[in-house]
């Protein structure tokens, strides 16, 4: 019992948190900076918050993760780390030489109140910039928000440092993925193209951090959107970003800046999620959808239909981000499970009232928490028991302790590979996400099953 | 092919054999390198989180302590309140109004929900700014609640990991010499810099115990309070693992007259030599114990000479490269994989002093880069410069081997198998074979560049010679 310490009666805490269903800001931030091309994350703090940022984000994704740090010691943070950024960029584009600097701030530098573009103006004027090449920044103080928060706001410097309108729209649609998984973003491309759609994705961290074994190290491999098509994101001719959290500001800055129109919608998971995706997109280009991606529809519906009364009544437990757990929660519901504990660190206003609204039809109570932690979520399974969880990898003990089938989803995943190559989102995304689920709950019947009740055929 | 290293770098590598040794360490980071070093709070963090019976509260935003949530495998026999992540999880509010408060409070909720034999409560960078008083806080809780509340001062900013050792060191040292040693036998030792990765420590504990010794504490691995507040007790220190806990020794030393001596634990020699070492000590008090420990060293490899064979036969004349943490365990490595037939052509530290890298320079061959505080981009550069066929380092540096398509030990925090003491050579040597000789890397485009080099080169006529070399 590795939780043996979770008690079942819940107590009120008020200034503590057990068992964390989020992190910090900056360690979203460099995840969406690692999505534009040849550009190098980098941590304004101490050494330590970018080591672990980076062996985090080494041990979700199995790549190289590569970031700089501005090394503050106990002179920077006193007299402010200017100095230190500003030698930061000049060494990182003479060794490392990449198109941008991405600069995110930690708490320590937020704190002391370092001021990035003074600094970044610093440096340009001292030559410390080649000629084009950028340094972006953004605010992520890891006492307000959470991964998601800092994700949004990387992704919001794109639009805020790039995004140009020449005036003369270009035929292309930007999308802006969310926080989800460099295959998940591949599968919104792929959609995207297959529908006959061209698009900039912004960030695109595909081909980076889900990259071919290819004998060399690259520190700046071939994915990534590129600085051009950034700037030309002002041109496009609608924006659709997925996810309200972490895409939302993005698209919404980009609308303001640029005067490029947007759609917000929930992350594509499950199909109906996924139809409102591939109905803007239909809508927004004008165009038909082929018959191959209803194909594809067809085929998770068939999943649906062939497996639909292993769903009815599974009571689930999710933990996770706002975005996901919206989407998922939804999927869920439609297939007749039962989500009853819901718990994201993530303070989101509107993700009590859609949560309540996407379960009302559930014959159960449920349980929706934000902010919310794993140890509360634990309690409340000692209390409800459910028959599946899914979440990240941290739900491994829960699952252990009280034995129940975990699916592994969201992030992080550090104990398990194949996210980084095979979506979730998408009608496909959702055929991988039930399979995940059918093997796990149908795998326990068959090892809970008494022998006269085991079956051959399911 | 060209090395990129940053020109104030250069002193902070040695190629053997090039010129004199010299050697610059010590030393900050640079800012903008791609470092692979981590902070005080990481240091402190990793010594004291192995007492399991202790409540470890991290005060601080929540990634401190979601980062440090149980990634290092310290095992624990019994109590498992080390595996949890408290965090007080601070706020804007709190950064503007201080978090003492909010600290108090967590405090108290969490010891009478959890009751602990103690409780460190980390302090973290933006603690280190905002100034709240730490130590005030903890002396109020200890005298409500009856049990020590130790601050660690483990601000990020002041300094690298080594502060961060010496931080846990101070704090464990308030413990030290407030539990009962009456009982204690004049044959006793303290392990002190073993985190009980993979079980380790209960190996090494059963050899003392075989050689007739107590342990009084485990500093840290499988680390309990009461175990700790005795330690003073104890007639000697056993050091493992340099940086992390000599800081401690050295202050049991001046305070309570405990000798220490450092050890090793990895590898044939090393692990032979310090368990000879601690029996010397003892030669007075009990002169059977070198009897004893030789018995024991020489069942311990019949047992294994045997079974390394054929290890050893593989991997004779394969190349290795080494990136830890500390430096100590990188002079076992050498050896170690000198007995396995193998030559280190890299070896490199996070937090070497220079002592310990003159020390590398009297161990390693001609040719053998050295380095201290290095990058990926210079690793890689020398990984392939080197031609290696194994990388020993930690999670930052898998995947980077990994993609060049060289073989990998993790060395660090998240070794699954132990790797200490004779048998822990063994499964080292298992696990040194299985990777630089799988088939794996007959498939990826390195070896399969190197094949087609070699192909072209060598004749037509002998493709078994080819076929075989491939292999390698």
């Amino acid at each position: 019992m590795l939780l043996r310490h979770t008690p079942k009666e819940i107590k009120q805490r008020k200034a503590l948190t057990i068992n964390p269903a989020k992190t910090c800001q900056p360690i979203g931030a460099m995840y969406a900076a690692l999505g534009i091309h040849s550009c190098l994350p980098h941590s304004h703090g101490s050494q330590g918050c970018c080591a672990y940022h980076r062996s985090t984000l080494t041990r979700h994704y199995k790549e190289p993760v590569m970031a700089a740090t501005s090394s503050f010691t106990e002179g920077a943070s006193v007299f402010g780390g200017q100095a230190n950024l500003v030698q930061a960029i000049d060494n990182i584009f003479t060794i490392y030489e990449p198109e941008v600097i991405a600069v995110h701030t930690t708490c320590l530098s937020e704190t002391i109140g370092d001021d990035i573009p003074q600094i970044a103006r610093k440096a340009e004027a001292e030559g410390k910039i080649p000629r084009g090449k950028y340094v972006i920044h953004v605010n992520t103080p890891s006492y307000v928000g959470t991964h998601v928060t800092g994700f949004s706001g990387m992704t919001k410097a794109m639009v805020d440092y790039f995004s140009k309108s020449n005036g003369k729209k270009l035929d292309q649609f930007n999308i802006i993925p969310g926080y989800v998984e460099p295959s998940d973003m591949e599968e919104i491309k792929r959609i995207a193209e297959v529908m006959g759609v061209r698009t900039v994705m912004f960030p695109d961290t595909s081909r980076v951090l889900n990259r071919p074994q290819t004998g060399k190290y690259d520190m700046f491999p071939k994915g990534g959107a590129t600085v051009q098509a950034l700037m030309s994101t002002g041109d496009s001719l609608a924006t659709i970003a997925l996810g309200r959290m972490a895409s939302g500001a993005a698209a919404r800055a980009l609308d303001t800046k640029c005067k490029v129109p947007c759609e917000i919608l929930d992350l594509p998971i499950g199909f109906k999620a996924t139809d409102r995706f591939v109905d803007t997109l239909r809508k927004t280009a004008g165009i038909n959808v082929p018959d191959s991606l209803s194909e594809e529809r067809g085929q998770l519906m068939d999943i649906v239909t062939d497996m639909h009364q292993y769903f009815y009544g599974t009571k689930v437990a999710l933990a996770g981000d706002p975005d996901q757990l919206i989407s998922l929660t939804e999927f869920l519901v439609s297939i007749d499970m039962w989500p009853i504990h819901i718990v994201t660190g993530t303070v989101s206003k509107d993700f009590a009232t859609r949560i309540r609204e996407i379960t009302k039809g559930v014959p159960h109570q449920v349980n929706v928490s934000t902010p919310g932690d794993m140890f509360l979520l634990h309690q409340w399974i000692k209390n409800d028991p459910v028959d599946l969880l899914i979440g990240n990898t941290y739900m491994k003990y829960i699952a252990r302790d009280e034995d129940i089938p975990l699916v592994r989803f969201g992030f992080p995943i550090l104990d398990r590979i194949g996210h980084s190559y095979f979506p979730t989102l998408g009608y496909r995304g959702g055929m991988r996400l039930l399979e995940k689920i059918l093997d796990a709950t149908l795998d326990r019947k068959d090892r809970d099953s008494p022998e006269e009740s085991f079956e051959l055929v399911m | 092919m060209t090395t990129s290293i940053f020109s104030e770098r250069k002193d902070q590598v040695h190629r053997k054999g090039e010129q004199p040794f010299q050697m610059a360490c010590d030393r900050e980071s640079l800012a903008g390198a791609v470092s692979q070093r981590a902070c005080v709070f990481c240091g402190s963090r990793v010594v004291l989180y192995p007492i399991a019976d202790a409540l470890h509260l991290v005060h601080g935003p929540i990634g401190c302590a979601s980062y440090t949530w149980d990634i290092r495998g310290a095992l624990s026999s019994g109590p498992a309140l080390h595996r949890l992540s408290f965090s007080t999880d601070l706020q804007e509010k709190d950064v503007i109004f201080g978090g003492e408060a909010k600290l108090y409070q967590a405090l108290v909720e969490l010891i009478d929900r959890y009751e602990p034999k103690a409780a460190f409560v980390y302090s973290t960078c933006i603690v280190g700014i905002i100034g709240d008083d730490l130590e005030a806080v903890c002396k109020r809780v200890a005298e409500e609640k009856g049990i020590p509340v130790i601050p660690v001062q483990s601000e990020g900013f002041k300094g690298n990991k080594r502060a961060g050792y010496n931080a846990a060191c101070r704090a464990m040292f308030r413990l030290i010499g407030t539990g009962d040693i009456s009982n204690i036998s004049p044959l006793s030792l303290n392990i002190l810099g073993d985190f009980n990765l993979a079980g380790e420590i209960w190996i090494i504990r059963n050899y003392f115990e075989r050689m007739g010794l107590e342990t009084v504490a485990n500093i840290t691995g499988d680390g309990r309070v009461d175990d700790i507040r005795r330690a003073h007790g104890a007639a000697l220190n056993v050091v493992q693992c340099s940086g992390s806990t000599m800081d401690l020794a050295k202050m049991m030393k001046e305070e309570y007259g405990i000798p220490f001596i450092r050890v090793s634990y990895f590898g044939v020699e090393d692990m032979a030599e310090s368990l000879y070492s601690v029996a010397r000590v003892f030669e007075d008090k009990d002169p059977e114990i070198m009897n004893r420990t030789r018995a024991l060293v020489k069942e311990e490899l019949q047992e294994l000479y045997p079974q390394l064979a054929k290890y050893r036969e593989s991997l004779t004349g394969k190349k290795a490269a080494i990136y830890v943490g500390g430096a100590f365990k990188a002079f076992s490595l050498v050896k170690a994989f000198r007995l396995l037939g193998m030559q280190v052509v890299l070896v490199g530290s996070q937090t070497g002093t220079e002592e310990d890298y003159r020390e590398l320079y009297e161990i390693t061959d001609e040719g053998t880069i050295i380095v201290d505080d290095s990058n990926p981009l210079e690793l890689s550069a020398f990984l392939q410069e080197k031609d290696v066929d194994i990388f020993v380092g930690g999670v930052k540096e898998r995947p980077i081997a990994y993609k060049l398509g060289v073989g990998f030990c993790d060395h660090n925090h998240e070794r699954k198998e132990a790797l200490e003491g004779f048998i822990g050579m063994l499964n080292f040597a298992r696990e040194v074979y299985s990777t630089v000789m799988s088939p794996v890397w007959r498939f990826v485009p390195r070896r399969e560049l190197k094949k087609s080099r070699r192909a072209a080169t060598e004749s037509k006529f002998e493709p078994g010679i080819a076929a075989c070399s491939s292999q390698a």
